[in-house]
C-alpha cells in the first residue's frame, strides 16, 4: 500500500515538475536574453544592457509604454470599483429581477473570444461617434477586467463567514456600516489581487486595443505585436523583461501591503 | 425578514452602476454588431450603409431599414474561406482541449496530493505565469522555435535532426502555443475539484478492494468532472475565437475564425462582412457559453 | 411583569415552520436554557430574539417594549455566536470595544469598559493579540466579553460550549454560571447538551417542532417531566403503558402489558384519562437478591418484579443494568459503585428482583 502510494506520488512529481519546467523555461530564456549582447537574437555575446538602452532612446516605444501604463492604471482602478460593486450585488443582493443577465453579462466576457468584444465594442464607439483613443481603450479595458475583478471579489464574499456580518450588526453597525467595518477589511486582499489582475490583463491586450484605439495612439502590446510579425528583436526581449519586472513588483508590493493592513487595528482603518 | 434579506437591499443598490456599464459596454453593442451585419460595405466614414440617423427624421430612418438585408450570411455560407475557417477553429480547439485536458490533469492531480502546505507554493508558481503578460509568453516561444532557435540548436546539438527543423508557421507550433497559453486555465479549476475531494474517499475505495487505479478512474475522476467541464469550457470558447496566437505561431495557409474576422475588418475594411463572421461565431459559442455560465454560476455561489 | 415576553411567535421558513405559536416569559436575572433536538427551532427563536430573523406572526416584548420588527443593530440585547463570529482584522480590544464604538461611547470610557471586561474574563496581556493568535478558550472568553461589554438587558448564547472539549467546557459552564451572578443579567442559553442546560440554567424550555414542550426547573423537568416526549429526551427511562384499573388512598392502579399491575402514588392534578404511561427513572428501580433476607425493602415493595440480568454495562460511577422480567419485558436499573470492590454487583444471568417505590413512578397523560 505504501510502496503503490509511493510510486503514484513519484508519477505526481514528475507530472508536477515538467509542468512547471514548461512553464517556466520559455520566460527565464526571454529574460536572459535579453541581457544578450549580440545582435544575433539566439547567439550568446556575453551580458549587456545595450537593448535597455536601446528601448529607451526608441520615443515611439516609450510613448506606447507610457500610453499602456495610463489605461491599465486608470481602467484597472475604474474595473476594481464596478466590479467589487458587482460582487456585493451578486454575492448579497439575493435574488433579484435581472440577476441572471447580469451575472450572464459578467461571466461571459471571461471566455469571449476577444475580436467579438473588441468589434462589438468599436462598432458602439463609432454609433456614439467618440473619438478613439485613450478613452475609448480605457472604457474597452474597463468593461472587459471588470469581470475578472467581479469574480475573485466575489468568491472571497461567498466564503466569508455571514455571522461576522451579524456580529457586527448585533454590535450596533447598519447593514451599510457592518459592511464597511467588517466584509471590506476582510475583502481587501481580494479586491487589491482583483485591480492588479485588471491591471496586467489591460498591459497584455492586443487584440480588443486594436480594435479600440484610434490612430497615433497604440499601446505597447499594439506595438510589441507589430514588432513581432516581422520577427524577433532583442529589444522585444529587453521590454518583455521590464513588464515582467514591473508586474512581478507590483505583485510583491501588494502582498506587502494587504500583509501590513492586515496587521493594523481598527484605529487605523479609514472609519 | 432576516439578515440576508436586511443585507439585500443596499446590495442591490450597489449593483445598478455595474449594471447600467455592462449593459451598455457588454450587451448594447451586440446589437450593433447584429446591425451592421446586416448592412452593405461602403467607400465611406463609417465604411457601411445604411448609417441609421434620427436627425434626418423618421421617413429616412425607415428607409434605412429596409436596405438591411442578409447578404452577409449569404456570402458565409457560400464561400468555402468562411466554412472552412469555422472548421478549423472547431478542429483547434478541441484538439488542443484535449491536449490540455491530458496534460493539465496529472499536473492538477500531483498538486491536490501534495502536502497541504507545498500546495499554496505549487498553487502560485501555476498563476504566477498567468500574471505575466500573455503575448510575452507567445514571444518567448517564437524565441524558442525559429530557425536558429533554442530547440532546434539542442536538436542538433543532441543529433536528434541532421538539419534544422521549421517550426515556426506550423501547426505544431500553434498548439505548442495555445497549450502553453492555457494551461493554467485548465489546471486551475481541475486542481479547485481535486483538492476538495476528501482523500478518505480513495482510502474507502480501496478498503473495499479497488486497486489505486481503479479507485482512481471509479471515484476520483468522476468526482472531478465538474472541474473536468470548467477547464475544458474555459479553454475551448476562447480558443476558437483565438487571433494572436495563430496569427504568430501557424501558417498562413489556413485561417482560423478569429483571423478571419480580424483580415475582413482591418485589411479588406469590410465592417459588414466582419460583423456577420461575428455574429455566426457567437452562435457557435451560445451552447457553451450558457453551459460556462451555469457552471460558473454554481461554483461562485455554490459554497452557501 | 417579565423582562422579557414572547407571544405567539411564529416563524416559516417556506413550508417548514421553525417555531410554532410560542409563548415564554423570562424574568429579569434568569439563566434561562433552550433545550432541545437539532432542528427543534431553539436557534431559530434565539436569532428572533436578536433580530436576525423577523417573525411571521406573534410578539417580542422586551420591558414592555415589541422589539419584533426592530433592527438588529438597535435593540438592547447582545448575542455570542455559536462559532464566535469574532472580527478576525481586529485585535482583542479591538473586538470588545467594537460595540462600544457603535454606541458613541467617549474614549476614556470605552477603555475603562474594555479594562474592565478583559479583567471580568481573565485575559489581562492578551489585548493586542488577533483571534487567530488565541487558543479556542480564549476565542470563547473573547467573544463573550464583546457581547457583554454593551450591558445587554438580555444576553444571548448559541451554543457557547460546543467547540470547547469537555473539561475546559466544565469549568467554563461555573465560570459562567458565577458571572451571570455577579453581573446579575438576564442570560439565554441555546443548548441542545441536556447536562449542560441542567448545570447552568434556573429554567430550561424544552422545544421540539417549534413548540415548548414543558418550562420548568431542572429538578422537575427531570423528575416530573410533562409527557413521554419530554421524559425519553431528558435522561433515561423506563416507561409502562397501562390502563388505570383503581384509586385509592392516593394510589393509583395501573394495569400494565409488559409489568403486570403498577401501583404509583396519584399525581397532585387528577388524572382523567384511563390510558396512562407510567414513567421510572432506572435510578429509582432498585435490585436485589431474591429471598435475601437483608432485602426486607425489597420483599415489602408493592411494585416488585421477578426477573434475571440480561446486561451489564460498567460506566465508571455507575453500573446500568437490562433485565429481563419473567413476563418478557424490560427494565432498566442503574446503580452506583459505592465500593471499589465488586461485592454488591450483580453477575450476568443472575435471577434478581427489581422493585420501586410507588412515589417514583410518574403518571404521564401524553
Amino acid at each position: 500500500m505504501a510502496h503503490t502510494v509511493n510510486r503514484l506520488s513519484r508519477f505526481n512529481m514528475t507530472a508536477l515538475a515538467l509542468g512547471l519546467a514548461f512553464l517556466y523555461l520559455p520566460i527565464v530564456i526571454l529574460v536572459i536574453f535579453s541581457f544578450n549582447a549580440s545582435r544575433l537574437v539566439n547567439v550568446w555575446g556575453g551580458w549587456s544592457l545595450r537593448w535597455y538602452i536601446e528601448f529607451f532612446n526608441d520615443r515611439a516605444m516609450l510613448e506606447a509604454a507610457w500610453m499602456s501604463l495610463r489605461v491599465a492604471a486608470v481602467s484597472a482602478t475604474f474595473a476594481t470599483l464596478l466590479g467589487t460593486l458587482a460582487a456585493i450585488g451578486l454575492a448579497r443582493g439575493e435574488r433579484f429581477a435581472g440577476r441572471a443577465l447580469f451575472s450572464g453579462m459578467l461571466y461571459s466576457p471571461l471566455v469571449m473570444p476577444e475580436v467579438i468584444s473588441g468589434l462589438s465594442l468599436l462598432l458602439l464607439f463609432v454609433a456614439l461617434n467618440a473619438e478613439r483613443g485613450f478613452w475609448t481603450v480605457t472604457i474597452a479595458h474597463t468593461t472587459l477586467t471588470m469581470c475578472f475583478v467581479t469574480v475573485v471579489v466575489q468568491s472571497r464574499l461567498a466564503s466569508l463567514d455571514r455571522s461576522l456580518e451579524e456580529a457586527a450588526m448585533d454590535l450596533g453597525c447598519n447593514p451599510v456600516k457592518a459592511f464597511l467595518m467588517v466584509t471590506l477589511p476582510l475583502i481587501i486582499p481580494a479586491i487589491v489581487a482583483g485591480w492588479m489582475l485588471a491591471f496586467t490583463l489591460s498591459l497584455d491586450d492586443v487584440v480588443i486595443a486594436s480594435f479600440t484605439t484610434g490612430p497615433g495612439s497604440a499601446t505597447l502590446p499594439i506595438r510589441i505585436y507589430s514588432e513581432v510579425r516581422l520577427g524577433v528583436k532583442p529589444e522585444i526581449n529587453a521590454i518583455c523583461t521590464l513588464v515582467i519586472a514591473l508586474i512581478a513588483m507590483l505583485i510583491v508590493a501588494a502582498s506587502f501591503a494587504s500583509k501590513l493592513s492586515s496587521s493594523q487595528g481598527e484605529s487605523a482603518a479609514p472609519l | 425578514m432576516s439578515t440576508r434579506r436586511i443585507f439585500a437591499r443596499p446590495a442591490r443598490y450597489a449593483a445598478i452602476a455595474p449594471y447600467l456599464w455592462m449593459a451598455l459596454f457588454f450587451l448594447v453593442p451586440f446589437g450593433f454588431v447584429l446591425k451592421i451585419s446586416l448592412s452593405q460595405t461602403a467607400i465611406a466614414q463609417p465604411p457601411y450603409t445604411p448609417v441609421f440617423d434620427l436627425s434626418e427624421g423618421w421617413e429616412a430612418f425607415k428607409g434605412a431599414f429596409e436596405q438591411l438585408s442578409l447578404e452577409n450570411y449569404r456570402l458565409l455560407i457560400s464561400d468555402n474561406l468562411y466554412i472552412l475557417s469555422y472548421l478549423r477553429s472547431l478542429v483547434v480547439a478541441i484538439t488542443s482541449t484535449l491536449i490540455l485536458l491530458v496534460i493539465g490533469y496529472p499536473i492538477a492531480y500531483g498538486m491536490a496530493r501534495l502536502p497541504q502546505r507545498w500546495q499554496g507554493i505549487a498553487m502560485i508558481l501555476v498563476i504566477v505565469p498567468f500574471w505575466t503578460s500573455f503575448l510575452i509568453r507567445i514571444y518567448a516561444w517564437i524565441n524558442i522555435l525559429q530557425h536558429d532557435g533554442l530547440l532546434n540548436r539542442i536538436l542538433l546539438a543532441l543529433h536528434l535532426v541532421s538539419k534544422p527543423v521549421v517550426w515556426l508557421s506550423t501547426d505544431t507550433a500553434m498548439y505548442i502555443g495555445i497549450v502553453y497559453s492555457y494551461l493554467p486555465f485548465m489546471i486551475l479549476p481541475l486542481y479547485a475539484t481535486l483538492a476538495k475531494m476528501d482523500r478518505a474517499l480513495l482510502e474507502a475505495a480501496e478498503d473495499l478492494g479497488a486497486s489505486p487505479r481503479k479507485a482512481f478512474w471509479l471515484v476520483t475522476f468522476p468526482l472531478s468532472l465538474p472541474g473536468v467541464g470548467a477547464g475544458v469550457l474555459l479553454c475551448f470558447i476562447p480558443i476558437v475565437g483565438e487571433f494572436v496566437i495563430p496569427d504568430l505561431l501557424a501558417g498562413s495557409n489556413s485561417l482560423m475564425i478569429g483571423q478571419t474576422l480580424w483580415l475582413e475588418f482591418f485589411t479588406n475594411k469590410d465592417w459588414p462582412v466582419a460583423s456577420a463572421v461575428a455574429i455566426a461565431l457567437l452562435l457557435l459559442l451560445v451552447p457553451p457559453l450558457v453551459l460556462y455560465d451555469r457552471l460558473q454560476r454554481r461554483q461562485v455561489e455554490g459554497r452557501r | 411583569m417579565p423582562l422579557l415576553r414572547i407571544e405567539g411567535v411564529t416563524k416559516r421558513f417556506g413550508n417548514f415552520t421553525a417555531v410554532n405559536q410560542l409563548s415564554l416569559d423570562i424574568r429579569a436575572g434568569e439563566f434561562f436554557a433552550l433545550l432541545g433536538p437539532s432542528g427543534c427551532g431553539k436557534t431559530t427563536l434565539l436569532r428572533m430574539l436578536a433580530g436576525f430573523e423577523t417573525p411571521d406572526e406573534g410578539r417580542l416584548l422586551l420591558a414592555g417594549r415589541d422589539i419584533a420588527q426592530v433592527m438588529p443593530h438597535e435593540r438592547p440585547v447582545n448575542m455570542m455566536f455559536q462559532n464566535y463570529a469574532l472580527f478576525p482584522h481586529l485585535s482583542v480590544r479591538d473586538n470588545i470595544a467594537f460595540g462600544l464604538r457603535r454606541a458613541g461611547m467617549a474614549r476614556g470610557e470605552i477603555a475603562a469598559r474594555v479594562a474592565e471586561m478583559v479583567a471580568l474574563v481573565k485575559l489581562e496581556g492578551m489585548e493586542k493579540r488577533k483571534p487567530d493568535q488565541l487558543s479556542g478558550g480564549q476565542r470563547q472568553r473573547v467573544a463573550l466579553a464583546r457581547s457583554l461589554a454593551r450591558r445587554p438587558q438580555v444576553l444571548l448564547l448559541d451554543e457557547p460550549l460546543a467547540a470547547l472539549d469537555k473539561k475546559l467546557r466544565e469549568s467554563t459552564q461555573a465560570e459562567l454560571m458565577e458571572l451571570q451572578r455577579r453581573l446579575g443579567m438576564t442570560f439565554i442559553i441555546v443548548t441542545h447538551d441536556q447536562e449542560e442546560a441542567m448545570t447552568m440554567a434556573s429554567r430550561i424550555g424544552v422545544m421540539d417542532t417549534g413548540r415548548l414542550a414543558q418550562v420548568a426547573t431542572p429538578r422537575d423537568l427531570y423528575e416530573a417531566p410533562a409527557s413521554r416526549w419530554v421524559a425519553e429526551f431528558v435522561g433515561d427511562v423506563n416507561l409502562f403503558e397501562g390502563q388505570v384499573i383503581s384509586r385509592e388512598q392516593g394510589r393509583l392502579k395501573v394495569t400494565t402489558r409488559e409489568a403486570g399491575i403498577i401501583t404509583v402514588t396519584e399525581p397532585r392534578q387528577p388524572v382523567t384519562k384511563e390510558i396512562v404511561t407510567v414513567a421510572i427513572r432506572p435510578e429509582k428501580i432498585k435490585l436485589s437478591r431474591r429471598g435475601l433476607a437483608s432485602s426486607a425493602d425489597a420483599l415489602q415493595a408493592i411494585n416488585r418484579f421477578e426477573g434475571e440480568v440480561a446486561e451489564i454495562n460498567y460506566l465508571g460511577g455507575l453500573t446500568a443494568y437490562r433485565i429481563r422480567l419473567d413476563n418478557g419485558a424490560v427494565v432498566r436499573s442503574v446503580m452506583a459503585n459505592t465500593a471499589r470492590l465488586d461485592v454488591d454487583g450483580y453477575g450476568s444471568s443472575e435471577r434478581v428482583a427489581a422493585w420501586f417505590a410507588p412515589d417514583d413512578g410518574v403518571v404521564l397523560e401524553q
